[in-house]
């Protein structure tokens, strides 16, 4: 299973499901990032943690940790 | 009756610049009972039988976030006549994700597409006509900045609450889930209203607790959703969220027209820079060192002394030229020339006007700071911060942007804890709180130097090892802060917006360095001048032959008596002479006290800075290891009074504030405890009772800092205690 922590930079990738359950779920998925959505992963901050994707037309930034539970292909 | 229109929208979207266009100065700020979500409401400028209500920014009307959860209550008990909905043009696809849940509530909608200058000088082109059909309200086009279309906004609005027509959403979701919501639709009780059903059949279909506790009668539905998400291989809370989404997208192509999509806009070029893996850093701390140099090193330390040493003073000069006397020194000459009561005058000048001065003396700063945080905030560079920073603090349960309320703090605690404002986050904002005055401010540096000077021959490593005692206490507490009850409930999901940046205008920028300075002079200006007050009663007033009244030396007062009393708590610390509990009291109104009172005790009237007349007598009564344990309580202890009610300020809670002033108290008792009983066994002294307790307490701290723990994920601070305030209010 491909996961959006694993995606280098300067890649577009979509979304094929979420994983994990809760609070940190439903807010990805509240702030856009659904099936089918396109993820484009910008930058990683300096410190190696965050990341920072482009998604529906804006920047989002998210740990790798809650990268790990959205399945892209 | 007036009218209500809720203001809704994300955050960023330009509410707050919406709101302020639409009511000017008539505005009421406060919080929401019970939380530390900010409230503000204000009478609309064109009608003042027309109240705004700004709801906290969200992204959604989910379950897990306080402010999500506040609006949404206001929006379902209170039932305001209309919703006014702002949604940020240049980002229509999240922003119309809230809009499509609003939709739901029953309530007119009435929706301002704002940054339509912005949207036009990009090329692109948005139907607001076609956007309005598609999700059943009326749209109109508005930028906040400039006050376009805002009036015809409101208008709209008025009106639409006067005709009381719910709004009717367009937007359907797919054919099995309306199959499901209508199943449980029909099976709602009759106290809930028509138009609201639709609202409660989503909620509880994507088993929303928070609802579900809120209703009379819940209707058995757990057969109902197993079957769906079988039947669609999907979790009910995904199912509704993607179909939301799927259908904005569709709404987005037929009304939204894009220009150029490849164009590099300002906003990602000058990101390329600041957030780049290698200038991030450096950039980072440029911004945090003009950001301290200005605020804490010169223009607001200048405004803090002319404020404290100059009009609550002995004086100061007009443009270096005329002389004008400090407020202290006008009542002097006042009450000296009316012949007043030597005991009311010291009740006005040390007790009254001191304790004023204690609370407004900090205020030009505080301006000075909130003038640099709303800027930061602002522009979008703060969500930036915590991007960057984050790595580091959330291995201690803080947020990225805990980094300024430590570096201010490093300054004075006052307004290093009043700029843990720009946390979002409740939980890592109260943990910024409690911990942010473990740093020594510059307050503490004399308490240093003294203890430096007096005990270890001014040796070098004494200040830096308080810094390293702050910084270690500082995590130690966030990792055993965040295992606590009081922290384990609440998630903190780190997935944030990174908004684009824009030049904020000067009025917001002011509006809000005003806002915070004014909540501090009204909250925590109680505190401090009530404590003030009693610490002056108690050292001016005692026994003396029998008879009650004003001393001359604080010896005799009753003060002297309180530190006689509670000396013995200190002696397993080392420092059980009644001098040092009262030098420690005397250090709660303002930390340099420390040095003063014990010239004062040690029959010195006036110490340097550093107290270099004591040194002597002190190192005769303590051993160096007290000493160093002394130094150690007063950086961990609670804080002065200004920074408490600073705390009180931002905690909004009784309950937390005495939680976080008494863990500080005792995280302090029990350091300095190992710090004596332990450096006496190293340095000779014998193996007692003392010793035991310090093994014992030391154990019980790493078993606190070592415990295993697992991050919970759903909202646990109270919300119905949120309804059952309200209605007593």
């Amino acid at each position: 299973m491909r996961t959006l922590r694993s995606i280098g930079c300067n890649q577009t990738v979509s979304v094929v499901k979420l994983h994990g359950e809760g609070a940190v779920k439903r807010r990805i998925m509240d702030m856009g990032i659904t099936k089918g959505t396109e993820v484009f992963v910008r930058k990683v901050a300096p410190l190696g943690d965050p990341v920072e994707v482009t998604v529906r037309g804006y920047e989002l930034s998210l740990r790798k940790a809650d990268a790990e539970m959205i399945e892209v292909k | 009756m007036g009218i209500k229109i809720a203001l809704a929208g994300n955050p960023n979207s330009g509410k707050t610049t919406l709101f302020n266009g639409l009511t000017g100065s008539n505005q009421f700020v406060g919080n929401w009972p019970g939380v530390t979500v900010e409230k503000k409401e204000g009478k609309l400028k064109s009608n003042k039988e027309v109240v705004i209500m700004d709801l906290p920014g969200i992204y959604s009307l989910s379950p897990y976030t306080l402010e999500e959860v506040t609006a949404r209550n206001y929006l379902i008990t209170e039932r305001p006549d209309a919703i006014l909905n702002i949604v940020d043009g240049t980002n229509l696809e999240r922003n119309l994700y809230l809009t499509t849940q609003l939709m739901e509530l029953g309530i007119p909608v009435i929706m301002a597409v704002n940054m339509m200058d912005v949207v036009k000088k990009s090329g692109d082109a948005i139907d607001t006509r076609k956007l309005g059909e598609k999700l059943g309200c009326a749209v109109v086009a508005i930028s906040a900045l400039r006050g376009e279309g805002i009036e015809e906004a409101a208008g709209k609005a008025v009106k639409a609450a006067q005709s009381r027509q719910p709004a009717m959403p367009v937007h359907e979701f797919s054919q099995e889930v309306e199959a499901v919501l209508d199943e449980i639709e029909s099976m709602l009780g009759g106290d809930i209203p028509e138009e609201q059903k639709r609202f409660y059949a989503v909620k509880l279909f994507e088993r929303d607790d928070k609802i579900a506790e809120q209703m009379k009668h819940v209707p058995d539905i757990f057969s109902i959703i197993e079957k769906a998400e079988k039947d669609m291989d999907d979790d009910s809370e995904s199912i509704i969220t993607n179909e939301r989404y799927d259908y904005i997208t569709s709404i987005i192509g037929e009304s939204l027209t894009k220009a150029n999509k490849e164009k590099l806009s300002t906003s990602d070029k000058i990101d390329r820079v600041v957030t780049n893996r290698w200038l991030a850093l450096p950039i980072f701390a440029a911004v945090m060192w003009l950001v301290y140099y200005v605020s804490v090193s010169t223009v607001g330390t200048w405004a803090k002394d002319w404020a404290n040493d100059g009009v609550f003073g002995e004086g100061w000069k007009l443009f270096g030229l005329v002389d004008v006397p400090g407020i202290p020194v006008i009542v002097e000459n006042g009450l000296n020339a009316i012949h007043c009561a030597p005991w009311l005058q010291s009740l006005i000048l040390d007790g009254i006007i001191a304790g004023v001065g204690a609370v407004l003396g900090f205020v030009p700063q505080m301006l000075v700071l909130f003038i640099f945080l709303a800027f930061l905030e602002a522009c979008g560079y703060m969500a930036r911060v915590a991007f960057i920073m984050d790595r580091i603090f959330r291995k201690f349960g803080l947020s990225g942007k805990s980094f300024i309320p430590m570096l201010i703090g490093t300054g004075c605690g006052v307004p290093g804890i009043m700029a843990s404002r720009t946390i979002e986050n409740d939980r890592d904002r109260k943990m910024t709180i409690m911990t942010t005055t473990f740093i020594p401010c510059g307050a503490k540096l004399p308490i240093i130097a003294l203890i430096a000077g007096a005990l270890f021959g001014g040796a070098s490593w004494v200040a830096p090892s308080a810094y390293f005692v702050g910084i270690a206490a500082i995590i130690c507490s966030g990792i055993i802060l965040k295992k606590t009850k009081m922290f384990a409930g609440d998630p903190a999901p780190f997935v944030m917006e990174l908004p684009a940046y824009h030049m904020p205008t000067v009025g917001n920028v002011l509006r809000s360095m005003w806002e915070r300075g004014w909540s501090f002079i009204k909250k925590a200006g109680t505190i401090i001048l009530l404590s003030t007050v009693f610490i002056w009663f108690t050292s001016s007033f005692g026994f003396v032959d029998g008879h009650f009244g004003m001393v001359e030396d604080l010896s005799d007062g009753l003060l002297a008596s309180i530190g006689r009393g509670l000396a013995w708590l200190f002696v397993p610390l080392g420092w059980g002479d009644w001098k040092s509990a009262v030098a420690a009291i005397t250090g709660l109104v303002a930390k340099e006290n420390v040095v003063g009172t014990f010239g004062i005790l040690y029959g010195f009237a006036e110490v340097a800075e550093d107290g270099a007349e004591v040194w002597g007598t002190l190192a005769s009564s303590m051993t160096a290891v007290a000493a160093y344990s002394f130094l150690v309580f007063n950086l961990l202890c609670a804080p002065c009074f200004a920074a408490m009610g600073a705390i009180k300020r931002e905690m909004n809670n009784v309950r937390w504030f005495w939680f976080a002033i008494g863990y500080q108290t005792i995280l302090a008792y029990a350091v300095s405890l190992c710090v004596f009983q332990f450096g006496s066994l190293f340095t000779g002294g014998g193996f007692g009772i003392g010793t035991v307790a310090a093994v014992i307490v030391l154990a019980g701290f790493l078993y606190l800092l070592f415990r295993p723990y697992k991050e919970s994920s759903s909202l646990k601070a109270n919300v119905s205690s949120v309804n059952a305030r309200k209605a007593k209010a």
